[in-house]
């Protein structure tokens, strides 16, 4: 095991990928970084470093640098991966969907189904989101629940640097189209890493901390929120069944579902506003499938209806944190039927 | 140049309003004062201060990531920018957006923008506001965003529906990392507009006169009725992409050279003295003056108010 940030452990992934498969190929803006300029090719590496020494090490054909043009992006993705290649395609922020949201929504989402389960489009769209830099409102966005609502596709949000290799590694592997989110804020955090190869079938929630207490639901960078609050509420007496989803399409419904009939409370957090939202989708499906189990409402810590503003006190009031995770549990736990 | 006296010093208090606002904030974000990214417009002064010089009040700019210079030059109150920057509620926009988004409708001045290629068809809108009417809608766009199809979408619809739009496009020779001449396949940004039917100028972008002689004639143009134009300007960025850009991208000693050989406010210096247009002295009051403005700026930032939490949905049309 080598310890990595989680930065690092995607371009090793991406890199031990390439290597292994040569129809693995990515693109996107900047990821060479210096193309076209007196610095040359490399000068960069990516703004992310989630790219540097590929292209050194693979040349133009397998990493290819492209002007700012998100549409032409994932439709090239799309494109190669219908003809026989795999394409890693990143989006530089996740925020840019918008501008490519028709290839990704009607193209990659539906080739499969529309062409009769004829075709493998194998594609990873890798973006950057969430908050927590004071990027203001058009850098800042999570945008899962939107992915997720889409059939056709499917949602990776790893929170450490060893679900990043064993997810990225299958989601390459994949012949579906994958979106890879990647919290910005978690680039720089370092975790040990399995060596050689390292796959986690989509679908598996990871248990993080185990309580008998209060089902607690989260992804990405939320997770490490929730154990810092799991740990204060252990000092108090009370036990957090803290589940890191992994993946948000496929679910892993049974380990959700297992562990809220075991606690008889479910707490989620979540960086999006609360309507239409992720975290309104795990508590319909509580809701639904749990609902006897239940011994309290279901508590929901997230992002207000609004965008993510830019000064420091407003994205921190808008951000979830450990402190509105302890009080959310502390309110489920007092809560006593009328 | 038949420019007055009057207009000279105008220009030249505009375009060193932005360069001491741009070199102030360089230092102050270097301090740890200021959150968030900043991409700073110095070193293409003459291109905001050139095209703005001849709108009015009620004429359109949209503008882009890059954007305290294009606010500054349309009239934005400096000190509300300088808030805004600084993320307080006093800001322009209240601390919502940040040194991205800083709009002011008010004065036609349609955004920064987060998104590149945004701004080109939000121009077009604000052209088919602007047609008949005698005035203009501005897209500011950088060699990285011409090539968006969203700006390719514009240009079309533009010409398509003959609006008085000008598309400016500010060509530095990078975006973000990536130099122009890798990025944009066509010949030139001028060729590429051409080729949507427009009427499409280049002008020298570090050169204020040249900037302004040209929107001269492409203001007539739009306003005679005959469709958008668009203008390439080529220019010269100061700084980094982003305020800690370590800027490993630029050949060995560029920077420097710009700085000696390519400054638009020393050409402007120059040409106006060396014509016995205006006199130094008169150039060193202006300097002291916006010196003095910038100063006043940054201290009021610095003491204005805070946002606190229960700002965050305000202005949100319904909160849950
Ligand atoms: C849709 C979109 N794609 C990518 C980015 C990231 N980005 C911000 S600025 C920039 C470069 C823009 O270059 P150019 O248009 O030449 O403007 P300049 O920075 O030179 O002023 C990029 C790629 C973005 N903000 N929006």
């Amino acid at each position: 095991m080598a310890m990595k940030m989680i930065r690092d452990v995607i371009r090793d992934t991406i890199d031990e990928e390439m290597a292994r498969d040569d129809s693995v190929i990515m693109l996107g803006e900047d990821i060479v970084g210096g193309m076209g300029s007196p610095g040359g090719p490399e000068a960069i590496g990516g703004i992310w470093g989630t790219s540097g020494g590929l292209w050194a090490k693979y040349g133009s054909d397998r990493v290819i640098d492209t002007p700012i043009s998100e549409s032409a992006i994932i439709g090239a993705a799309a494109g190669a991966s219908l003809t026989g290649k795999r394409a890693i395609a990143e989006i530089m922020f996740a925020d840019f969907i918008g501008v490519c949201m028709d290839q990704i929504w009607n193209q990659v989402a539906k080739f499969r189904y529309m062409f009769g389960g004829k075709s493998k489009c194998p594609i990873v769209i890798r973006m950057p989101y969430g908050g927590g830099y004071n990027a203001a409102p058009q850098h800042s966005q999570s945008i899962h629940a939107m992915v997720t609502a889409m059939p056709g596709l499917k949602v990776v949000m790893p929170s450490t640097a060893a679900d990043t290799k064993g997810l990225l590694a299958q989601a390459i592997r994949e012949d579906d189209p994958v979106i890879f989110l990647e919290h910005k804020a978690l680039y720089g955090v370092k975790g040990e890493v399995p060596d050689g190869d390292y796959l986690i079938p989509f679908g598996h929630a990871r248990q993080v901390t185990q309580g008998d207490d209060i089902t607690v639901l989260a992804t990405g960078m939320m997770v490490g929120f929730a154990e810092n609050a799991a740990a204060q509420l252990a000092q108090d007496g009370i036990g957090c069944d803290l589940i890191d989803l992994r993946t948000t399409s496929p679910l892993d419904e049974e380990a959700i579902l297992d562990s809220v009939e075991r606690t008889g409370r479910l707490l989620i957090v979540d960086e999006l506003p609360p309507r239409c939202s992720f975290a309104t989708d795990l508590s319909a499906l509580v809701a639904n499938k749990a609902f006897s189990s239940l011994r309290a409402p279901i508590e929901m810590v997230t992002g207000p209806h609004s965008p993510v503003p830019f000064a420091r006190e407003l994205e921190s009031a808008y951000l979830p944190s450990p402190e509105k995770i302890v009080a959310a549990a502390v309110k489920a736990m007092s809560y006593r039927r009328g | 140049m038949q420019l007055s006296r009057e207009a000279l010093l105008q220009a030249y208090r505009q375009m060193k309003t932005i360069r001491v606002f741009e070199d102030r904030l360089h230092d102050e974000i270097a301090l740890g004062e200021i959150a968030g990214f900043t991409h700073l417009y110095a070193g293409q002064e003459a291109c905001a201060v050139g095209v703005c010089e001849r709108l009015d009040a009620q004429d359109f700019i949209i503008s882009t990531h890059r954007g305290h210079g294009h606010c500054i030059a349309k009239g934005c109150d400096v000190v509300g920018m300088m808030k805004e920057i600084y993320g307080s509620s006093e800001g322009l926009c209240k601390g919502k957006s940040g040194s991205m988004h800083i709009a002011d409708v008010t004065k036609g001045m349609l955004g920064a923008n987060g998104i590149v290629g945004a701004g080109a068809p939000i121009a077009v809108g604000a052209g088919i506001t602007a047609k008949g009417t005698g005035n203009v809608s501005i897209a500011f766009s950088g060699d990285g965003a011409c090539n968006q199809g969203t700006t390719f979408e514009a240009m079309n619809m533009a010409v398509v529906l003959k609006l008085p739009v000008i598309f400016v496009f500010e060509n530095n020779h990078y975006s973000e990392h990536t130099g122009e001449s890798y990025a944009v396949g066509a010949e030139s940004m001028t060729t590429r507009a051409a080729a949507f039917g427009m009427k499409a100028i280049k002008a020298d972008g570090i050169d204020f006169f040249s900037v302004y002689e040209a929107m001269r004639e492409l203001i007539a143009y739009c306003k005679a009725g005959n469709g958008p134009a668009s203008i390439e300007l080529d220019c010269e960025r100061f700084f980094g992409h982003f305020e800690g850009d370590p800027q490993r991208y630029r050949g060995k000693g560029e920077l420097d050279r710009l700085r000696e050989e390519r400054d638009c406010l020393k050409l402007f210096r120059t040409k106006v003295t060396e014509a016995k247009l205006l006199e130094g002295a008169a150039l060193d009051a202006l300097d002291a003056e916006v010196t003095a403005l910038i100063d006043r700026a940054v201290a009021e930032s610095k003491a204005a108010a805070r946002p606190t939490a229960d700002h965050v949905l305000e202005d949100v049309y319904i909160s849950y």
